[in-house]
């Protein structure tokens, strides 16, 4: 093998400009494929982060049937106390999570006492929320303390500016509870919060016993529980995990109490963030196509331009499978030689990106400064891709090689 | 008359043909290209195809180093039937028993003269390092060219060439080789000297010889001549003897 891929290596370098050129075709084709994987995997990555750590948490359990309602915020589909303490008891023995946070939502009107507009609120425990959505504070962006006391509300940054909140502002906030009853409280403006696409990227935020008044609870009931987990790689995993352990608890209809979502069910960016796995797909094709193209062209050319060559080997008996892998072998090195330089040239290109530190908006959020990363993984498939497509390209005018009758092939002109 | 038989059974010819009929088919037509031809090599033998172009040389030579096969007739090569062997075989029969000189040299050009007489070790019989490097610094030497070992064959002579050629075919130690036109690439005082080598070769290591040529003055080199017309067997010739046909 090892005087095949001698062979193989000098006959590549016979024609050097040729060569040469496929490779960096080759090259060219990694390198863009590497530039987009790590631009839009980072842009995904981080916009992944912004919804699951600044609002949404990594998955979310609801009682059942509550995820079809969530635009109503149905206070009727609140989780009782007793039902929360079952899930908490479930939550508190599963070592993969890092820390949960149980939620009120409802719906109710905000008003300056000088206008008056309909508002979204979580209720919430600010320590567990914030070691859930560890992101939250960062969207404070107006608020010396970064975290809620009783009394106190963070309010969105689109209703401050329209409706001239300042900090420090009394506000008041009217609901209704389940009953019908309709309550209202006073709170301080604590904080301003700034917009994030996607659910919830407009919702104020009260301490969950201010919520529980205003709703006249005596007891807590919750809405949902936002869950952290250590390593968001195992995500899929105990989502299954934990949708299993709840599946056990039935509800006096023998029907399933809880029902348990990632964020990718929670929030229409899972779409987006399809359509980028989707562009890189088709991106990757076109790595596919060229390296196929390229390497064909340029082996079908090396098969054409030897054949007397092929001729004399066969002839001095060199059998058909030598002559094949020989043929291979100028491909895959074509691949290989194209593949370590793509690689070389997209992790330097990768670096400068990210030295430069380039910015990108997302939805409101302006400034977010572009991480470029390649997971070793995508590198190592994209290499293997190739590497693979090398050998399908060499194949067929290898064969054809392996093929040639020797006689007619020492006769060729 | 014992032993007479006794010989008669154990000699083994190089090459023996019987009634060999070679066509072709060009479009629907039916070219014979030889015609019932029958002859015997002996081993060691130094032998000539000769004839005008057209006359079933070349074709002949393809059939004994089983690059083609026969449409009709029997033929032998280094004591195996070669009618029925498939592709593969053929290969290896070739590499284990062949040599080829090729009128255009047909070296590897990528690869040194060294390497060059190293392929068919190498690829063929894999043969180990030591043994390898000792075949071929003997032939080097036997052809003059240990000087030029590291030398890629686009800058040594036509000559030099051939001589690297015969290297090639002889390091396998083949029982037969052929050669298609040795010298037509050559000029005369070349084509002496590459045939003198062929012939310091076949002295050394007893090795069959069987090359075309249709020039005149080389052919006197022959021992043993044989004479195509129209690929018909006309004559045979052995050098001091007498002149059948």
């Amino acid at each position: 093998m090892g005087n095949l891929f001698k062979i193989a290596i000098r006959n590549l370098l016979r024609y050097k400009r040729r060569t040469l050129l496929t490779a960096s075709l080759v090259t060219l084709g990694i390198v863009f494929v590497l530039l987009f994987v790590s631009v839009t995997g980072s842009f995904k990555s981080m916009m992944i982060g912004q919804m699951t750590d600044s609002m949404l948490g990594h998955l979310q359990v609801h009682r059942k049937g509550y995820l079809a309602s969530i635009d109503n915020l149905p206070l009727n589909l609140n989780m009782k106390m007793q039902t929360y303490k079952k899930l908490e008891g479930i939550l508190n023995q599963q070592p993969e999570i890092e820390a949960y946070s149980p939620r009120i939502k409802f719906g109710g009107m905000f008003s300056t006492f000088v206008e008056t507009t309909n508002i979204r609120l979580n209720g919430v425990y600010p320590d567990r929320e914030l070691k859930t959505v560890p992101l939250l504070p960062s969207r404070v962006t107006n608020g010396t303390e970064k975290t809620l006391e009783k009394g106190e509300i963070w309010i969105p940054e689109l209703m401050a500016k329209s409706m001239k909140v300042n900090m420090g502002d009394t506000v008041v906030i009217i609901a209704t509870n389940q009953d019908g009853s309709v309550n209202g409280k006073q709170f301080k403006v604590a904080g301003v919060l700034e917009s994030v696409t996607g659910p919830g990227g407009r919702d104020g935020y009260v301490h969950i016993e201010d919520a529980m008044e205003v709703l006249r609870m005596e007891e807590m009931e919750v809405s949902e529980v936002a869950i952290r987990l250590k390593d968001f790689g195992r995500l899929y995993a105990f989502t299954e995990k934990l949708d299993g352990l709840l599946s056990g608890e039935l509800n006096k209809q023998g029907k399933p109490v809880f029902e348990v979502h990632n964020w990718e069910k929670l929030s229409p960016f899972y779409n987006i963030a399809q359509m980028i796995d989707i562009m890189a797909l088709f991106i990757k094709f076109m790595l596919i196509a060229v390296v196929l193209v390229s390497i064909m062209n340029v082996m079908i050319m090396a098969v054409y331009e030897r054949v007397r060559e092929i001729g004399t080997i066969a002839a001095i008996g060199t059998l058909p499978g030598k002559i094949l892998s020989l043929f291979i072998l100028e491909g895959l090195s074509l691949g290989v030689l194209g593949v370590v330089a793509g690689n070389i040239l997209g992790f330097i290109i990768i670096a400068i990106l990210n030295l430069s530190k380039m910015t990108f908006s997302f939805g409101r959020q302006t400034g977010l400064i572009l991480s470029a990363r390649v997971a070793p993984m995508d590198m190592l498939v994209i290499s293997l891709i190739v590497i693979l497509i090398s050998v399908i390209a060499s194949l067929q005018p290898a064969l054809k090689a392996s093929r040639m009758e020797p006689i007619k092939a020492l006769r060729h002109v | 008359m014992g032993l007479v038989v006794a010989e008669n059974i154990t000699k083994i010819y190089s090459v023996v043909a019987t009634k060999v009929s070679k066509d072709y088919k060009v479009g629907e037509i039916a070219i014979r290209a030889l015609n019932e031809v029958s002859f015997e090599i002996e081993p060691a033998s130094f032998v000539s195809f000769v004839g005008p172009s057209g006359s079933g040389k070349t074709t002949l030579l393809n059939l004994i180093g089983c690059l083609d096969k026969p449409t009709e007739g029997k033929l032998e090569v280094a004591g195996t039937d070669v009618l029925h062997l498939d592709r593969k075989q053929s290969a290896s029969f070739r590499g284990n028993n062949l040599g080829f000189i090729f009128q255009d040299f047909n070296l590897l050009p990528v690869l040194t003269v060294f390497e060059n007489i190293e392929y068919p070790l190498l690829m063929v019989q894999k043969i180990p390092g030591v043994e390898r490097k000792k075949r071929i610094m003997a032939l080097l030497e036997a052809v003059g060219m240990t000087d030029q070992r590291d030398k890629y064959p686009d800058q040594i002579s036509g000559g030099q060439k051939q001589r690297v050629a015969i290297a090639r075919a002889l390091v396998t130690n083949p029982k037969l080789v052929l050669a298609d036109e040795p010298t037509a690439n050559l000029d005369h005082k070349t084509a002496f000297l590459v045939l003198e080598s062929m012939k310091k070769m076949r002295n050394e290591f007893r090795t069959t010889f069987v090359f075309s040529t249709h020039d005149q003055k080389i052919v006197g080199e022959a021992e043993i001549i044989y004479s195509l017309e129209d690929g018909e067997l006309v004559g045979k010739q052995v050098k001091g003897g007498q002149k059948n046909g």
